[in-house]
Parts: C-alpha cells; structure tokens; sequence
C-alpha cells in the first residue's frame, strides 16, 4: 500500500462548497449513444415488469415495524 | 488490544402475503420458512435443514454495556414461541417480530459474510418457491430486502463486531459514530421522500439511506423506537470478560454487493483501530443524530458538518480521513485481525469508492445502491416525464428490493459481484471454516437427529442418556475446521464425538 497523502484536508469553516448534483454528473458522463441504448433497454425492461397499479401496490405496501 | 474481528450480519426482510384481504405478516413469516425447512427436511434434499430449534438460554438482550438501563427503556423482548431454526451453513432463520429474519454465521472476513448475506437472498428466494408451491393459487408470498415501508415504518439489518471487552466504551461511541454518520454516502440503500417526522411532505424528494430517519438518539438500549445510532446491547455471545459485541443497528440492507462488503470490511478496520488506540482523538462530528440526516438528505455530498474542534468537513472528506488512517494502521500493524487479505481488498475498494464519489458518481453505478436507484428513478422520470410525487417512483423504490428474480430491479442493473453464485449457492448449506459457526453446521450436517438446541454459543445434545449433554463455544475462533475438522470427520457417532472433545 503506497503512502499516501491526506487527499482532503478538513476545511476550516468559510470556505463554501460548489453544489454537484449527482444526477446531472450522472446524465453528464453517461452521454455515449451505447449507454443511452443500454439504460433505454433497461427501461423498457422496468416498464415491463414494474407493478402495473403503482398507486395501489405502494398504498398496500404496510409493514410492522422490526427489530 | 484489538481481537481478530469476528463478523456477521443479521437482516429483517419486508414481506407481503398477496391475494389475501387480511394478511397477517407473522403467520406469512412462518409459512414462508416452515415452507423452506420442510423442503430442505425432504428425503434426497442433501445437507440441509434439519429441525433444530434455537436455544434461548443464555439471550439477555436487555443487558446494557454501561451496566445499567435507563427507566422506562425497553428492551427487545425474546419471542420463543415463533419459528427458529438452525441452518447446516452455521446460519438462524427465524420469526422476529413480524419479519422473516436471517442471521449469517460468524464470518472471520467481509467476503465472508457478503457470501453468506448472497446466500440467505438465496435462501429467500427458494423460500419464496417452497412457500408458493403450497399457497392456494392466487396467493403469493414477497420478500423485500428493504428497511422501510415509506409509511414510516423500519425494520433493520443489523451488523455485529466481536470487540475487545476492555475497549473503553466512549473510545467506540466517538470513532463509531464518527463512521456511521459519513459512511452512508456508500453505504445508503437510497429512499425516495422522508419519513421523519415533521418533515414537511415533498421537502425530500430522495436520500442516501433507508434507515436515517428513523433514529433520535446518540446512544442507548432500544432497537423499536428512539432509535440510537450505538446500540448499548450487551450480549456478546461469547465470553463476557473478554469480548463484547458491537451491535450495529444503523445501517441499510444492501444489494450492492460492494456496498456490503465495504459497509462490514470499513467498519471492522475502523473497530480494530479504536481497540489498538490508533484513531485521531481529534476527529468527531458535532451532533450526530442531526448530521446523520444531513448526510442522508444531501445528494450533492457537499453538505459541510460540524466537527468537534469548529473545523467542518463534509462526510467523503470525512471517509478519506478514516481511509487514510485505516491505511497506516494496515502499514504499521498488518491485517492479523481486519481480515488478512481481505482488508487489503477492502482498503482499496474502499479509496476507489471514496474517489468516484467525488470525481464521478455514475462510476458507482452497480456499486452503490443509493446511486444505482438514484440512476434509475432520474430515467424513468424524465422518459415518463414524471413529478417527485409520483406513485411510479415509488414502486420503482420498493421493487428496487423485491427478492423475486422476475421481479426485482436491482436485478435487471447489471451489478458488479464479488462472489459468484456458486459460492453463493454452496454457502446456503456450509458453513464459513475459520470460525465456531464450522462445528455447528457440521454437527448439524452429520447427526441431525441427535441435536435437541442449538445457539451461538452452545449446543446441545442428546444421546438418549437421562442429561442431555451441552457443549459450550464460548470462544469464536474455535471449534475451526483446523481445530475439529479431522475429528468430525473420524467420529461416527455424537458419543464418539463427545467422548473425545472431553478427553
């Protein structure tokens, strides 16, 4: 394991954070037409075999709670 | 001095009992597991799952590590009545509350228990086969490896750690909770809304965990309600002037198996640095419960939290700092007790997660569950044009975490696994070897008619003599197959096996 040097140093306060949005960085970097084919693929897919009544399949969902 | 860390995991499944008007979540529970012992019972069923019922004895989990309890707390009760099994892989599958519920064996490393964690989904996924076969047609039994219902109702997924009894215990509340707040950003199984209350409705749209919302405390005793992000249960399971438990009850159930794995392999380094005394005593997070739910709601992972010393820092520069400490530690002190070559693993899946997350989080996809559900509810809303209240996001979020295979989404994403599913399939009947979880299953492999109980830290045996004979495992690390393997496999009977165990 190589040494390494500490990659983010604790920020003292002031400085402010630039906003990322994971999803924008994601639709960003997954801009290739061969990913756009295959999440299309994949969606087709989810439109298939997602509960067809989602209004009423969500409403049932009750749980007890656990533990 | 840190001990080798001995690991599992233990989760609570949702579970829905379809084509019925009133179904009861309890009996579903039982159907669904008797249905798989009598499968696995069945003549020509091979090493499976004999009727051993589980062995109360020596539950206590009302007892609290700071060696008293608060007035008014409650305690889990232990429920006797309901189903408890023993599995030949070391395993428990029982009733808890009204939830299916899986305990792995002891695991001695991370890949371990993930292989063990792929084999109870498994386990749920023939248990839902065997339970269906016998169902009434138009009836049908679910299992969600979820936390929640939406409707602010939580079930867990806990994680346990064999500690170092003589570890001060505010030493593992500070570094502990310092991990469980920041390692959510890989560790979150991801949540469309919030269920906290007086959360304003629609104010969170999607958050990193399922499990955030529902906890209120810092520390405390209780599972069910005020939930406290360390769990004081005191019940190690093992001998009690050594060792203590960490019973972990803050997590997600995770179906990347990365997830998994990195959420118990971080965690097991990180417990082994505050036993060796090794952690910064510097680092802490001002308000934990608040910054626990900071974290969860912030999809941009740059909210900045209050550290102990005035500095901030968000919950990835967070890890890294853990990461880099975890580094050296490994540097200086080997993985004699994280895992051997394991935690070299975990250490580096662990710098390139903490990477993609500031660099590139779709890298992640297939990695991390709340970024995975995050990719696919982003399509589906903008293919639908859908808005953030829309019932369809909230089916996909729950059949994200249906267990059937023609049903489940996370199926469908293409996940990158750790183990294959072989080794998932052959750890649904054999136990781990390098821990006790090796004599249980193999005893209960070789002479199932001849064990009355079993438990984590006993079993009990009866060969038809007056006293039934209880053979105690109080240390975790023995009863291996280098310790007992050649013996099982000489002895052909229990008084043979007995015999020579006390010789």
């Amino acid at each position: 394991m190589a040494e390494q040097e500490q990659r983010r140093p604790v920020r003292d306060g002031s400085e402010p954070a630039e906003p990322v949005d994971v999803g924008a960085a994601q639709s960003a970097s997954r801009g290739s037409d061969r990913l756009k084919g295959e999440l299309d693929d994949l969606l087709d897919e989810i439109d298939e075999v997602l509960e067809s009544n989602a209004e009423e399949f969500v409403k049932s969902y009750i749980q007890k709670g656990g533990e | 001095m840190p001990v080798p860390k001995t690991l599992g995991i233990e989760t609570e499944y949702g579970i829905v009992h379809r084509g019925v008007d009133d179904p009861n979540p309890i009996s579903a529970s039982s159907l669904l597991i008797n249905a798989y012992l009598s499968r696995r019972s069945a003549p020509g069923a091979g090493p499976g799952s004999p009727r051993v019922g589980w062995d109360f004895v020596d539950e206590t989990p009302q007892n609290d590590i700071r060696g008293f309890s608060h007035i008014g707390s409650m305690a889990p009760e232990v429920e006797t009545h309901l189903v408890n099994a023993v599995l030949t892989n070391g395993a428990r599958y029982y009733v808890d509350h009204a939830h299916p519920e899986l305990s792995t064996p002891e695991c001695a490393d991370a890949m371990a228990v993930l292989r063990h964690d792929r084999a109870a989904e498994l386990i749920m996924i023939e248990s839902m086969a065997a339970a269906n076969d016998v169902l009434p047609a138009g009836e049908e039994l679910v299992v969600y490896k979820n936390n929640s219902d939406g409707k602010g109702n939580s079930y867990g997924c806990h994680e346990n750690y064999l500690m170092d009894r003589a570890t001060p215990f505010a030493n593992i509340v500070q570094h502990a909770t310092t991990h469980f707040v920041t390692r959510q950003v890989f560790t979150g199984a991801g949540k469309v809304g919030s269920e906290a209350p007086c959360m304003p409705e629609g104010s969170v749209v999607f958050q990193l965990t399922q499990r955030a919302d529902f906890f209120e405390e810092e520390v405390g005793l209780e599972t069910t309600l005020k939930r406290p992000i360390i769990n004081t249960r005191d019940e190690p399971h093992a001998d009690p002037l050594l060792y203590r438990r960490l019973h972990v009850i803050v997590g997600d159930a995770n179906l990347c198996e990365v997830a998994t794995f990195l959420k118990l392999g971080t965690t097991a380094i990180l417990l082994a640095m505050v036993e060796d005394d090794f952690m910064d005593p510097a680092l802490r997070v001002v308000d934990p419960v608040r910054s626990l739910q900071a974290v969860s709601r912030d999809t941009s992972l740059r909210q900045p939290l209050m550290l102990g010393d005035g500095r901030t820092a968000t919950a990835v520069d967070i890890q890294w700092q853990i990461l880099e400490q975890a580094q050296k530690y490994t540097l200086q002190r080997g993985t004699g007790f994280t895992g051997g070559s394991v935690a070299d693993l975990v250490l580096q899946r662990w710098e390139d997660v903490l990477a993609s997350l500031e660099a590139s989080p779709s890298d992640l996809v297939g990695v991390v569950d709340w970024i995975t559900k995050k990719h696919l509810l982003d399509a589906m809303a903008e293919r639908h044009d859908l808005n953030p209240g829309d019932a369809r996001l909230a089916a996909l979020d729950l059949q994200y975490h249906d267990l059937r295979p023609e049903r489940s989404l996370f199926a469908r994403v293409g996940a990158e696994t750790l183990v294959d599913t072989p080794e998932a399939t052959d750890a649904k009947q054999q136990p781990p070897v390098d821990t006790r979880a090796y004599f249980r299953g193999r005893c209960l492999q070789k002479w199932p008619e001849d064990i009355v109980a079993a438990n984590w830290d006993s079993m009990v045996f009866d060969l038809g003599e007056q006293a039934l004979r209880r053979v105690p495992m109080m240390e975790p690390r023995r009863g291996t197959r280098e310790h007992v393997g050649t013996l099982l496999d000489e002895c052909q009977t229990v008084a043979e096996l007995l015999d020579r165990l006390s010789t």
